[in-house]
This record gives structure tokens, C-alpha cells and sequence, in this order.
């Protein structure tokens, strides 16, 4: 395979400003390798975008950085300091947080109760409603996630505003790496522009950083500061967002795809 | 804020006047419209038709509506109730449990032997009938949760093997509640005429707030409603079922000792299905969903005061008991396509 070489980030010298770097990550699925030591860093405040096609590794990915699963070799640095995350919950209270597309929320329940789910304020062992759909209310302003009411429930959304919910969560929750699965997945025009604002605005903020991880470049391309384009469970492409395309980044993903073929009919 | 205010000037499902203006008739309005957006709304309008119904067609004899009857209905009415606010936090997790009835068979009969076989003095002895319900609901959490066998099939089995102890142990044999029961404890949890009345209420309010109120009760409508969502935001969903399972069958316990001292007998026909079934369907004619996520413990107090005047009702008309069932359960079915097309109009005003 003789694509564009990836620059090797992990030879680089340690980053100060690095808030996640992921070096020589290896997975293996009996025969099938999904990931070839992968090299990946995340400055503190940065938007990453995780470009890939379908089968690229990105899911395998994304469940490594969560806890979901260990890799077989390599190591993640969090603040530089080597991690072992143990599951989802102990990724989390390190401050990685994933946003699944559609999963998280509990359609039955009301915004601010989503919100709060398994963090409750309380009042002499009870419930504090009031409290939580003020802070609810007040946390949804501030990041500009305009709801007519917290009260109803979730079911009743857009998906574009459940998703926006799912990340207001996660941001409060005091998440320092978002990772953001699909986040534009089977979203209509007005839905997207709800949830590219919403990681603006977090970018202006500057508290947490965040990995996009997506199929479809265009969307994503405006918001993020720099694109790692992942093809066979390797990056093979880390740019700034300014100086690549959407055109050269599915010029890469083509010319794959037709060598692959090629090859293909070649042995055939 | 915005919603509600939103919702009134819709105001379809608001069975009074829409006139607006001033005086006594907003306020009205408003207090309907508030009752109307209650999801239990509907459940009660059913209710009260029926004790119109009863009290008109009963009017001549005139039993209906006497103290007598009252506490008759009350009497009908709590086991169903009590068992029914476990089944619908079980109902609302996603689960379901087929053996409380069996549960409530067996607790008089385990009061009985300990007392009268091991001579446990009686408040200890009331103790163990309790936590024996807890440690079955426990074995059903555990099948279902742990082993991974479905609710369905773990409590059919419990409901079989509790069945099959009772009537082995007990020779199939009636008996009565021990001794050393009589007097308070006897009157107090069952032979007092408003006892079982207060009970349900008592039971009804305590698990109406942990339903509603409680970290507990979120937590079990985040399970029903989304199981892999609310384990991925840190729910613990086996101890929230494992817990609704223990809640359900100390309830279905306490049922059987209410019942025994109410009726001064411990009886082997019992509970049994019949005692679960009319359980889930107040629980279901009071709005709990059977595929989980949503469901009320006011609606299911009220599905089963439903049920009560319906079993009462025919009683008292004279309806041979051969047909009784067959109009019940045309009853049942009815007050329900009430309730669903009542539904539809309280949906209609608030979209």
C-alpha cells in the first residue's frame, strides 16, 4: 500500500498542549485487522475531524477511546499520563465522553430528567424538579440551544435537538474529550446548522476538545481545526482543515478504492 | 411555562365551558383543562361513569352506595391495587411478574407454620413472611437478570413451584390465621372494615412517590424506556429490576396475610392467576404501557377501583354467577375502548 505517509506523530516531541494522544494502536478481530498502528493527537480545545469511510476502523476507534474495549498493543496518554481505560464508566470519569447518534437519551423522559439522568439533584432524598429544570433551562441558554420547554418529553424533539441535548449532558458532566459519533448522520439542513453552532460555540468556550467522527466530509470540514482521514485502520492523511477539501479528501478515498479493485480483478 | 400555556389556548379535552372571561368559570376552565392534561384523566371519567351506572340501575334495590357496599368495594379492590403498584414499576422496567398471586397464596400459610409448628411469637413471624416475599422477588431478579431468562417464563415457573409448596405443605387443606395473631395485628392489617382501604392508600401513596419523586423511579422509567441508554449514563438496570422484582412479590406477601385475617382463613384457592391478572390489567386500564417506559400508580389505583365496582356491581344486579364472567369480561374490554377513545381526545387537545 503505497498511499500518502502519514506524518508519525508519536516520534514528535510530547505536545504540551496535547490533551489526548493515542501511539502504535493495534486491534485485531481474529482475521480481520481493523487497526495497523494508529497514531492520533488531540490539543487541548481542538475539533478533530475523524474522516473515513464506511469499514475504514473508525467505530473500532471510537469504542478503544471510550473504554468499550481494549487495544491489543499501544498506549493512550491523557494529559500525558499513559491510561488503561477499564470501561465506559472509567473513560468517563477520566473525561472522555462519547455522544452516540440517537442512543443516549430516554425518549419517555423530560429534557431536564435527560439531562440529569443519573446525576439528580436532591431534596431531602427527593427529587429536585425545580432545581433541575432551572439549571437545565439555564445550562440549554448559555449554549444557545433554543427549546420552547424542558418539561416535555424527549420523544417529541427533533433529532437534531436531541442531539444537541446528549452533548449539553455530556459538556456538564465535565467531559474534557468529547467524541462525537455521526453527529450530522440523517440530519436535515436546519438540524445540522443546531449542532455545527453548538461545537462552535463549545470551540469558543475552549473548555472541552473534541473528535467529529463522520463519513461525510462536507459537513464537517467548516468546524473542525484539522482532518485525519483513516483508511484501513491507519490515518493516512493529518492536515489542517484550511488546507485540504473536500474534493482532495474524496480524490483519497477514490483512488483507493480504485486500486483496491484493480488488485482485485488482477488476482482474479 | 410556554407549553401550558400553549396547550389551554388549544383547550380541545376540556369537559367544561370554554367561555373566557372572568369570575368563577377561568378558574373552572383552567382546573379542567390541569385535570384533563393528567394522564390518569381518563381512567377516572371511566370510574365515574360506572358508579353512575351502578347507581342508577341499583336504585331501587339500593344497596349500591351504602357503607356496606363501600367497604365491600374496598374489599375488592386492595388486593388488586397493592399487587398492581408492583407490576407497574415492573411493567415500566420492562418486565413482568406472573407470580405474585402465588406469592400471596403461600405468605398466610408460612405465617401459619412458623407460628404454629415453630412457635415464632407473631411480629418476628410476620417478619419472616415478609422477607420470604423479598427472597422470591430476589430468585426472579435473579433468573431474569443474572441467568437471562425472561421475566415471563421465570415467574411462571416461580408462580408453578410456589403453588406446588402451598398445596404440598398444606395437604390442600384451608386453615386459619394463628393465635397469637388475633387481636391487633389481625385487626389492624385486615378484619377492620376500612382497613384494607387504608392500607392500599397508604401502599399507593408510598410507591406513587418513589415512582415519581424518587431517584429509584427514574431510574426504573429510564430502564423501560431506553435499557442500553440508561446504562450508558451510569444506571445501575439489573439492581432496578432486581428491586422491582422484591418490591412486587413483598406486596403480593403482604396481600396474602391482608386477605387471611380479613376473611379469618387461610384459603388454598387463593390468589393465584387470577389475583396477577386482574393486577396488570388495572395496571394496563390505568395507562401503564405493557412495553415499558410509561405508566402511573394513581392510574392503576384507579384501574382497579374500575375493576372493583365492575365485580361489585354485577353482584349486586343479580347476574347469575354463570354469566357473570362472560359480562365482565365484555365490561372490561368496553371500559377500556373508553378509555383509549377518551385518550385519543385528550391527545387531540394538547397536540
Amino acid at each position: 500500500m503505497t498511499t500518502q505517509a502519514p506524518e508519525d506523530q508519536a516520534s514528535r516531541p510530547a505536545g504540551d498542549g496535547d490533551v489526548l494522544r493515542v501511539e502504535h494502536i493495534a486491534k485485531r478481530f481474529g482475521a480481520v485487522t481493523a487497526l495497523v498502528d494508529l497514531n492520533l493527537r488531540l490539543a487541548r480545545g481542538e475539533v478533530l475531524g475523524l474522516l473515513g469511510d464506511n469499514g475504514a476502523g473508525k467505530s473500532t476507534l471510537l469504542k478503544i477511546l471510550c473504554g468499550f474495549q481494549p487495544p491489543d498493543s499501544g498506549r493512550i496518554l491523557l494529559d500525558g499520563q499513559e491510561v488503561h481505560l477499564r470501561s465506559v464508566d472509567h473513560a468517563r470519569s477520566l473525561g472522555i465522553d462519547v455522544v452516540y447518534q440517537d442512543l443516549a437519551l430516554i425518549d419517555q423522559l423530560s429534557v431536564y430528567h435527560n439531562m440529569f439522568l443519573n446525576r439528580e439533584q436532591l431534596r431531602g432524598g427527593l427529587l429536585s424538579n425545580r432545581a433541575m429544570r432551572r439549571i437545565a433551562r439555564q445550562r440549554l441558554d448559555d449554549l444557545g440551544i433554543g427549546l420552547k420547554s424542558v418539561d416535555s418529553p424527549v420523544a417529541r424533539l427533533s433529532g437534531g435537538q436531541r442531539q444537541a441535548i446528549a452533548v449539553a449532558r455530556a459538556v456538564y458532566s465535565e467531559a474534557k474529550i468529547l467524541l462525537l459519533d455521526e453527529p450530522l448522520a440523517a440530519m436535515g439542513a436546519k438540524e445540522a446548522a443546531l449542532i455545527l453552532d453548538l461545537v462552535r460555540d463549545l470551540k469558543r468556550r475552549g473548555d472541552v476538545s473534541m473528535i467529529i467522527i463522520a463519513h461525510n466530509y462536507g459537513q464537517v470540514l467548516e468546524i473542525c481545526d484539522r482532518v485525519n482521514l483513516l483508511q484501513h485502520g491507519m490515518i493516512t492523511l493529518d492536515k489542517p482543515a484550511s488546507q485540504t477539501s473536500v474534493q482532495e479528501l474524496n480524490d483519497i478515498v477514490v483512488a483507493e478504492y480504485r486500486r483496491a479493485l484493480e488488485e482485485r480483478q488482477r488476482t482474479a | 411555562m410556554s407549553e401550558t400555556v400553549k396547550r389551554a389556548d388549544v383547550g380541545v379535552g376540556a369537559p367544561l365551558g370554554q367561555v373566557p372571561g372572568k369570575g368563577p368559570w377561568t378558574d373552572l376552565t383552567r382546573l379542567g383543562r390541569t385535570f384533563a392534561q393528567q394522564r390518569e384523566a381518563t381512567v377516572f371519567v371511566v370510574a365515574v361513569l360506572l358508579v353512575i351506572y351502578f347507581g342508577f340501575i341499583s336504585s331501587r334495590s339500593s344497596i349500591f352506595f351504602t357503607q356496606a357496599d363501600f367497604v365491600n368495594i374496598t374489599q375488592i379492590m386492595a388486593p388488586i391495587a397493592i399487587i398492581a403498584c408492583g407490576e407497574v414499576l415492573l411493567l415500566i422496567c420492562g418486565e413482568i411478574d406472573l407470580s405474585p398471586g402465588f406469592v400471596f397464596l403461600f405468605a398466610p400459610f408460612l405465617l401459619h407454620y412458623v407460628v404454629d409448628f415453630y412457635g415464632v411469637p407473631a411480629v418476628p413471624a410476620l417478619l419472616i413472611v415478609l422477607l420470604f416475599g423479598l427472597v422470591v422477588g430476589a430468585l426472579n431478579g435473579f433468573f431474569t437478570v443474572t441467568v437471562g431468562v425472561p421475566s415471563f417464563i421465570t415467574t411462571f415457573a416461580t408462580a408453578f413451584i410456589l403453588y406446588g409448596l402451598t398445596l404440598y405443605t398444606s395437604h390442600a387443606e384451608p386453615s386459619v390465621p394463628p393465635a397469637n395473631t388475633h387481636g391487633w395485628i389481625e385487626s389492624w392489617f385486615g378484619q377492620l372494615a376500612w382497613s384494607e382501604l387504608i392500607m392500599t392508600v397508604i401502599i399507593v401513596a408510598i410507591v406513587h412517590v418513589l415512582l415519581t419523586r424518587t431517584r429509584w423511579g427514574l431510574h426504573t422509567i429510564a430502564t423501560g424506556g431506553n435499557q442500553l441508554g440508561a446504562s450508558e449514563a451510569g444506571v445501575n438496570v439489573a439492581r432496578i429490576k432486581y428491586g422491582n422484582f422484591m418490591i412486587t412479590s413483598l406486596l403480593g406477601a403482604v396481600t396474602g396475610l391482608m386477605v387471611a385475617f380479613q376473611l379469618n382463613t387461610i384459603d388454598p384457592s387463593a390468589g393465584g392467576f387470577q389475583a396477577m391478572f386482574y393486577a396488570v390489567t388495572a395496571a394496563v386500564i390505568g395507562g401503564t404501557a405493557m412495553l415499558g417506559g410509561s405508566g402511573t400508580i394513581l392510574g392503576a389505583f384507579l384501574g382497579s377501583i374500575v375493576l372493583a365496582l365492575l365485580l361489585d356491581g354485577f353482584n349486586l344486579n343479580g347476574i347469575s354467577a354463570n354469566i357473570i364472567n362472560l359480562i365482565f369480561g365484555a365490561a372490561v374490554l368496553l371500559a377500556m375502548v373508553v378509555n383509549v377513545q377518551l385518550a385519543r381526545v385528550r391527545a387531540a387537545g394538547r397536540a
